[in-house]
């Protein structure tokens, strides 16, 4: 089926299976590779994207449910070669070690602190709780998150419109 | 001033932070444009004859490109005899426990490749490989240890046994017939799954000849040498690329012989071929650790000196024996742990079961050691009814033996036990916790407290003598190239390196590119296991950087007409300049430009005497709810001493995560089989991967006691962490409701084990 989406501000248009999977559309059809697959029961978040600027796990979205919908990946998070707050704290905080759950976690992260711009470390860790990662045993994510909610300006924004 | 020991965060972060990293999957080059996808037929029986092969129906299907078995691989020589005997070898071929490529004719485990179907795609790979038609002729399964040794039933009946390597332990009670008290405890060891984000993966080209193979494993060089034997080439024609890695945690050591198989193919269809598992694939198809049956037996007298200690183990090997004997032979040298005790024995048989081969996970025969022995010091403190803390004090090594040659045969560099412990207990204010215990005690309600303590001495770089590469190379426009033949997966190789680079030569770290895993740049080299990159890899580097500024040195002093001994390196500025005239100044652009070749070159190997023994003390605290048998972990105190500390961020970093995967084997995880040998934690659903809200934010102190086995003073740490957190957390999960009765619990300490062994313990207490 042809599919429309807008992947990073930028429009893709395809003919794809039915079947095919957003995350398999991201990947190999708009050829953004930072998104990773680390399991197949939607029970790792290593493929977590923003779909119209929520957190989706896109191994559990169709390309076809994705249609006409503004998808985000790690690659589209930095502007104007300045990292996003998330990825600055991750970097900061020594957030990640091997990489591979960081995009997934990293746009978690993004998706959670707007929904609660001030969150505590239990708020984190138990929003975190569908994101796995091997390497860093939580502690530093946690503290990148916490981080990033003191100077994240979507964190100021929502803090101001409410 | 110098950059070691400051707090620098990772050159590798901003790449992985916003574009993300390039692993195998995520690999783009024309050699492998048109890539076809191999999808591996796997077995869905433990144990079975196979009796026939139908792939017609598969090839039938669209965009099917080949189905390949055994039957296919008349290219290869057949495997090397052998004496059945391990000989160290790191291939999976040879002996009589042989592991094919593809079932011959019998699968040993579900999850064991049968044949490989190759497709445009991956879903069509999916599709066909469902299609392909094995039909299995079950025989009786072989689960556990226990029953493997009974050896009823024969996994490999040429070998007559499933008992494949042993060195059995002592029976002699004499050691034991002194002591006033005498426990001992059957210990489950259990099975748990490595779990690296990023599963196994592979993409080969073979293109005039070579083979490319781009593959996600701790060791390229090992790899290639594998790859070589497997197939009967030549070294040089094959590169093998490890690009970043998702995680190894020991389970990508090497290759395994999924990706050997995915090489051969390219060779035989010359397609260009890609491979990466699923997460149920690598749940059953990738090594996994730990499965061990333990008995303890300890000893000692009543004022807590510890006398005699016996670990008998049954190391489960999996289906095949990718490591020989490695495991339980680390676990049994390792045996008597931080103690000073007179008499140990400790030996091991190893069986062959009919589930997934066991290999290296984190630690890898160290944390099964400090487990029983750890284990054992708390029961026997609670016997004699004295403080585990007090008992460790008294029974620790002293400072003044090291270097300290144990009864089990291993050469301890330094240590200094009874500090740790003090500086741990400090950190964790134990004192206030027992008082805390002791309140929830006398207030009888559900939620109790329990105080873990661990010590534990692990052994790392434990063959220091295979050493590590380094080749570092300052250029005419003053940048720096090192190559290493360590392996990155996480750990922060390129800041590690970089710094040190930096702090010898005064060459920025932005100026300085780290390269690894490319067999076609760096042929020699060993990669990354045991702990033992830094000091190895990382003394390399180090020892380069030191020959590189001595070639400099004669350079500089011809082009500044001064005596070699006059000439200084500025590592602030990087300049080199005649003592005591500022006014000269040569930078490395220069001074690389006065060679004939436009580049300063050292290329060294470092060897280490002997292996490194990192040490410490965890304080674990826990909170478990009596009525549910729900155990919560509240706080993990821990003191890692790893010698001299580099980067304290990096250090730390390996700390945390060694803590968590720990406590989640304490906890949480654990790979389960039904009677049938079927796996039951197959995916990540299944299998309790430990996730954030299940841990708290850890403690660390901090502790140095440097080694003087390498230049950097430094020790490993990249296993430390999980080997101390597993039993501190157990042995807290046991004291919280100790009080009631239970002696032991094996892990994981799920809520049911918890909440059964607190009701059989009362049943005992009300009869």
């Amino acid at each position: 089926m042809k599919v429309d989406l807008t992947v990073n501000g930028k429009e893709i248009t395809a003919d794809v299976e039915d079947r095919m999977l957003l995350v398999h559309f991201v990947r190999d059809v708009a050829d953004l590779t930072a998104t990773n697959i680390g399991c197949d029961t939607t029970s790792c978040g290593a493929c977590t994207v923003l779909l119209d600027g929520e957190s989706v796990k896109s191994c559990t979205v169709l390309a076809a449910q994705a249609n006409g919908h503004d998808i985000t990946t790690l690659e589209g998070l930095a502007s104007n070669g300045d990292m996003h707050p998330v990825q600055r704290a991750f970097h900061e905080q020594h957030g990640l070690q091997c990489g591979f759950c960081t995009p997934g976690m990293v746009m978690a992260i993004v998706s959670l602190l707007k929904e609660n711009p001030h969150p505590t470390e239990e708020q984190v860790r138990t929003g975190l709780e569908g994101n796995l990662c091997r390497c860093t045993g939580y502690h530093n994510i946690v503290r990148a998150a916490l981080a990033a909610s003191e100077t994240s300006p979507q964190a100021d924004t929502a803090e101001v419109s409410s | 001033m110098s950059i070691m020991g400051t707090r620098v965060i990772r050159t590798e972060d901003p790449r992985l932070l916003t574009a993300g990293g390039v692993y195998v999957d995520d690999v783009r080059t024309p050699q492998l444009s048109g890539a076809a996808r191999l999808t591996f037929v796997r077995s869905p029986v433990a144990h079975a004859r196979i009796t026939g092969i139908d792939a017609s129906q598969a090839l039938s299907e669209p965009g099917v490109i080949a189905v390949l078995t055994v039957a296919d691989m008349d290219d290869l020589a057949p495997p090397p005899p052998s004496s059945g005997e391990w000989d160290g070898s790191p291939t999976p071929l040879g002996g009589p426990w042989a592991e094919p490529l593809l079932a011959v004719d019998t699968v040993r485990f579900v999850g064991e490749p049968v044949a490989v179907v190759i497709t445009d795609t991956s879903y069509q790979g999916e599709d066909a490989a469902d299609l392909v038609a094995v039909d299995y002729d079950p025989l009786p399964v072989v689960l556990g240890p226990a029953a493997a040794v009974a050896d009823q039933t024969l996994l490999f009946p040429a070998a007559g046994t499933n008992i494949a390597i042993k060195n059995a332990v002592s029976t002699d009670d004499t050691p034991f017939d002194a002591c006033d008290v005498v426990i001992e405890q059957s210990i489950i060891n259990q099975r748990v799954a490595c779990v690296p984000m990023e599963g196994r993966a592979t993409a080969v080209s073979y293109e005039n000849g070579k083979l490319t193979v781009w593959a996600s494993s701790q060791n390229a060089q090992v790899s290639r040498f594998i790859l070589a034997g497997a197939l009967g080439m030549a070294p040089d024609q094959i590169r093998v690329v490890v690009p970043d890695v998702g995680g190894g945690f020991g389970a990508k050591i090497g290759i395994d012989r999924d990706t050997i198989t995915l090489a051969w193919a390219a060779r035989k269809t010359g397609r260009s071929l890609r491979w990466a598992e699923t997460r149920s694939e690598n749940l059953v198809a990738m090594t996994q650790g730990r499965a061990q049956l333990q008995h303890i037996k300890i000893g000692g007298s009543r004022d807590g000196r510890i006398l005699a200690y016996r670990l008998d183990v049954i190391q489960d090997a999996g289906a095949y024996q990718r490591v020989g004997g490695l495991l339980p032979f680390l676990t049994c040298l390792m045996a008597p742990g931080v103690y000073d005790i007179p008499d140990v024995q400790a030996g091991f048989r190893q069986a062959v079961t009919n589930t997934t081969p066991i290999a290296a996970y984190r630690g890898a025969g160290r944390p099964e050691a400090t487990a029983a022995i750890e284990r054992a010091v708390d029961l026997f403190a609670a016997e004699i009814g004295m403080d585990p803390a007090e008992v460790r004090r008294r029974n620790y090594i002293a400072p003044d033996k090291f270097p300290f040659q144990t009864k089990t045969g291993a050469m301890y560099d330094t240590g200094r036990y009874a500090e740790a412990l003090d500086k741990a207990l400090a950190a964790a204010g134990y004192a206030e916790l027992r008082l805390e215990q002791q309140r929830r005690r006398e207030n009888g309600g559900p939620r109790q407290l329990g105080i873990g303590l661990s010590s534990y001495v692990e052994i790392t770089a434990p063959d220091p003598d295979a050493g590590e590469t380094a080749k570092l190379e300052v250029r005419d426009d003053g940048t720096a190239i090192v190559y290493t033949g360590s392996s990155a997966h996480g750990q922060g190789h390129h800041t590690a390196w970089a710094m040190l680079v930096q702090d010898e030569l005064g060459i920025p770290m932005d100026q300085i590119t780290v390269i690894h895993g490319d067999t076609d740049l760096i042929p020699a080299g060993v990669g990354t296991y045991g702990s033992r990159s830094l000091q190895l890899g990382g003394s390399a580097v180090h020892n380069a950087a030191i020959e590189v500024k001595d070639e400099a040195r004669r350079h500089a002093a011809e082009m500044l007409e001064a005596a070699e001994a006059d000439v200084v390196l500025d590592t602030g500025t990087g300049l080199w300049q005649v003592r005591g005239d500022p006014d000269t100044a040569l930078s490395w652009a220069q001074v690389a430009g006065h060679t004939s070749g436009g580049s300063l070159i050292a290329d060294v190997s470092f060897v280490q005497e002997r292996p490194t023994f990192p040490f410490g003390t965890h304080v674990s605290v826990v909170e478990v709810d009596t009525e549910t048998g729900q155990a919560r972990l509240l706080r993990h105190v821990t003191v890692d001493d790893a010698g001299t500390v580099m980067n304290p961020v990096l250090t730390e970093g390996q700390r945390h995560g060694g803590i968590a995967q720990g406590a989640a084997q304490a906890l949480l995880e654990e790979v389960l089989y039904d009677a049938d040998g079927n796996p039951l934690t197959s995916t990540l659903a299944d299998y309790s991967a430990i996730s954030a809200p299940d841990l708290p934010s850890f403690e660390l102190a901090a502790s140095e006691t440097p080694t003087d086995l390498n230049p950097l003073g430094v020790k490993g740490i990249g296993e430390a962490g999980t080997i101390g957190s597993t039993p501190a957390v157990q042995n807290a999960v046991i004291d919280a409701v100790s009080h009631l009765g239970v002696r032991h619990i094996d892990m994981p300490a799920t809520p049911q084990r918890v909440w059964n062994a607190i009701n059989e313990a009362q049943k005992a207490s009300n009869q």
